[in-house]
């Protein structure tokens, strides 16, 4: 910043002071209040009743899915993500421009229609699911639906994190290793995926984080069975129509302890890498 | 598959570098399965039963009602967002009071929370019984099951979108700019409102483009507080919801589609928007 204007105001000036306490008060009302409220209702029975409620067989199976999902969810998504930054930085190809439009859409796609597209392929009166109802296989409603409808959320986020390191990057490294006799398994193992480092780690943890609190997507295709086909935050919802306060909030705390690790973890990452940790998500 | 390697803008030698095979196929696999066959669907249901049936369907009461309160709502809250926003990134930036840090770390908050999180939570603090709620329901105010409400949970989910977008630009405007309107004899004033605001427009602009395209889509934190009466605070991802449920694929299509392609124009324009500004790109998106 300039040397002679003295641009920071501090809270010494009177237009400081009073922008600094509006800031706080709306930070106070929108953003504390709300997660002051989650733990105060979580534990308004004391924490045995909160721990009691936790575990529910119905609330384990809840967080047994939802960690099934994670798992399978991040690895595909993250090999795609990472072939697809490799395919879109390392080559020129007519169509980059739409590929990456395609790949970007399903951020600005609303949960639901997430959701909803895999009951019109997949459903009762879907595309396939004739199909595959005479053959005995169900998409909808069951784990293979929560799969896609969550694949596709979290679908863009590797790929967008990584991509611009590997753009970064250029193509030198890759060239010399190449030269030198490196194969695409080798090269793509040794050198481009070493120095996406940071990046990466960011990427995927963005992913779960989505994948782990992710709600009308799943909503739509899961069918909602309890002990079944529900996540945590189907679980959530469920346990909140039917006036289990406490019970709701508890697992509303523990998902969002979680995802809050996650994007701590995140931030922490970003921060290091020198970047602004907000993004979208 | 056969890929034009050598369609490059730099000349450079084509093709050296190996694995274009298994990384075009197998993103063009998995674009092609999770992203291009369901939007093929959401594109082709709709018509089933005719044009004509669809523009009926899209011009129910109930669906247009639906439509109007969740543009609405988005609009509204996009703009408040933008204002808090604004607020927000100039105390972080030009105020910089005592535990900014924190105040920093706060605002991504609505990254960290789960959207139904989100929603039980804003829900019973605006409940006519909660600690908002309450003292704001004497005043004869109701926010929960009123679009108001719809607004206070899309301002909370769009807030960091507003901020993230605009702090960075905020932080990397030249200083010269603000020297040489102080040296006119600006004052901070002045300088804030005819110096600054314009340059920062485009980041604005972003943000509430970006808080806009989230918050007509958004589904898990607004059902909670809406109260989802038909007609009054009914949003229209929950009428897609309602349709599918009574079979009406191509109905749930219909208003997808066209929350879809709103949404996708939206962020086009901010595409457009970020190119003109090289300080912002590669922030929030």
């Amino acid at each position: 910043m300039s040397g002679a204007l003295q641009t920071r105001s501090g809270i010494g000036t009177l237009s400081g002071l009073a922008l600094t306490l509006a800031a706080w008060a709306v930070v106070t009302l929108l953003l504390i209040l709300p997660v002051g409220i989650l733990f105060a209702q979580a534990l308004r029975q004391g924490l045995d009743a909160a721990l009691t409620a936790l575990s529910d067989d119905d609330v384990l199976a809840a967080i047994r899915l939802s960690a099934l999902v994670v798992a399978l969810v991040v690895p595909i998504n993250t090999i795609c993500g990472l072939f697809a930054a490799y395919a879109l930085t390392k080559f020129d190809f007519p169509g980059r421009a739409a590929l990456l439009v395609l790949i970007e859409l399903p951020l600005s796609v609303s949960p639901v229609v997430a959701g909803l597209v895999w009951v019109l392929l997949f459903g009762r009166h879907g595309w396939f699911g004739p199909f595959l109802a005479a053959h005995g296989v169900r998409m909808v409603f069951t784990l293979p639906g929560i799969l896609l409808a969550t694949l596709f959320v979290t679908f863009p986020f590797v790929t967008r994190t990584v991509m611009p390191v590997m753009e970064a990057q250029g193509r030198q490294h890759e060239e010399a290793a190449t030269m030198l006799g490196a194969g695409f398994v080798s090269l793509f193992w040794r050198v481009t995926l070493p120095e996406t480092g940071a990046a990466l780690v960011s990427g995927v943890l963005l992913c779960a984080a989505r994948s782990l609190g992710e709600f009308g997507a799943v909503s739509v295709v899961s069918g909602h069975i309890p002990g079944l086909t529900e996540t945590v935050p189907l679980r959530i919802e469920a346990l909140y129509n039917g006036y289990e306060t406490v019970a709701a909030f508890a697992l509303a705390a523990v998902l969002a302890v979680a995802s809050g690790l996650i994007v701590g973890m995140r931030g922490l990452i970003e921060w290091r890498r020198g970047r602004p940790a907000g993004e979208s998500n | 598959m056969r890929v034009a390697l050598a369609a490059g803008r730099r000349p450079r030698t084509p093709a050296i570098i190996p694995g274009a095979l298994p990384a075009f196929g197998l993103t063009l696999f998995w674009v092609g399965l999770l992203v291009l066959l369901p939007l093929a669907a959401l594109a082709e249901r709709p018509w089933e039963n005719g044009a004509p049936w669809l523009l009926a369907t899209l011009t129910t009461p109930r669906t247009l009602a639906a439509l109007r309160l969740s543009f609405g709502c988005a609009l509204c809250a996009a703009a408040v967002t933008t204002l808090l926003g604004l607020l927000l990134a100039w105390v972080l930036e030009r105020v910089r009071p005592p535990g900014w840090r924190m105040l920093d770390a706060l605002i991504d908050l609505p990254f960290a929370l789960p959207t139904a999180v989100a929603g039980i939570t804003l829900a019973t603090l605006y409940a006519p019984t909660g600690w908002i709620g309450a003292p704001l329901a004497g005043l004869g105010f109701r926010i929960a099951g009123t679009p108001v409400g719809i607004g206070v949970a899309l301002v909370f989910v769009g807030l960091p979108f507003v901020v993230r977008t605009v702090l960075p630009v905020l932080r990397d405007l030249p200083g010269e700019l603000e020297e040489a309107a102080a040296t006119l004899g600006a004052r901070r004033g002045q300088i804030a409102l005819r110096v600054l605001l314009p340059a920062l427009f485009p980041a604005l602009a972003t943000g509430f483009g970006l808080a806009f395209a989230r918050g007509v889509g958004e589904y898990g934190s607004v059902i909670f507080i809406a109260g989802n009466k038909p007609m009054v605070s009914e949003i229209a991802p929950l009428l897609i919801v309602i349709r599918l449920s009574e079979d009406d694929y191509a109905g749930a299509a219909g208003i997808g589609l066209l929350m879809l392609v709103t949404a996708a124009l939206c962020l086009m324009l901010v595409t457009l928007l970020r190119r003109r500004l090289p300080a912002m790109r590669g922030v929030a998106g």
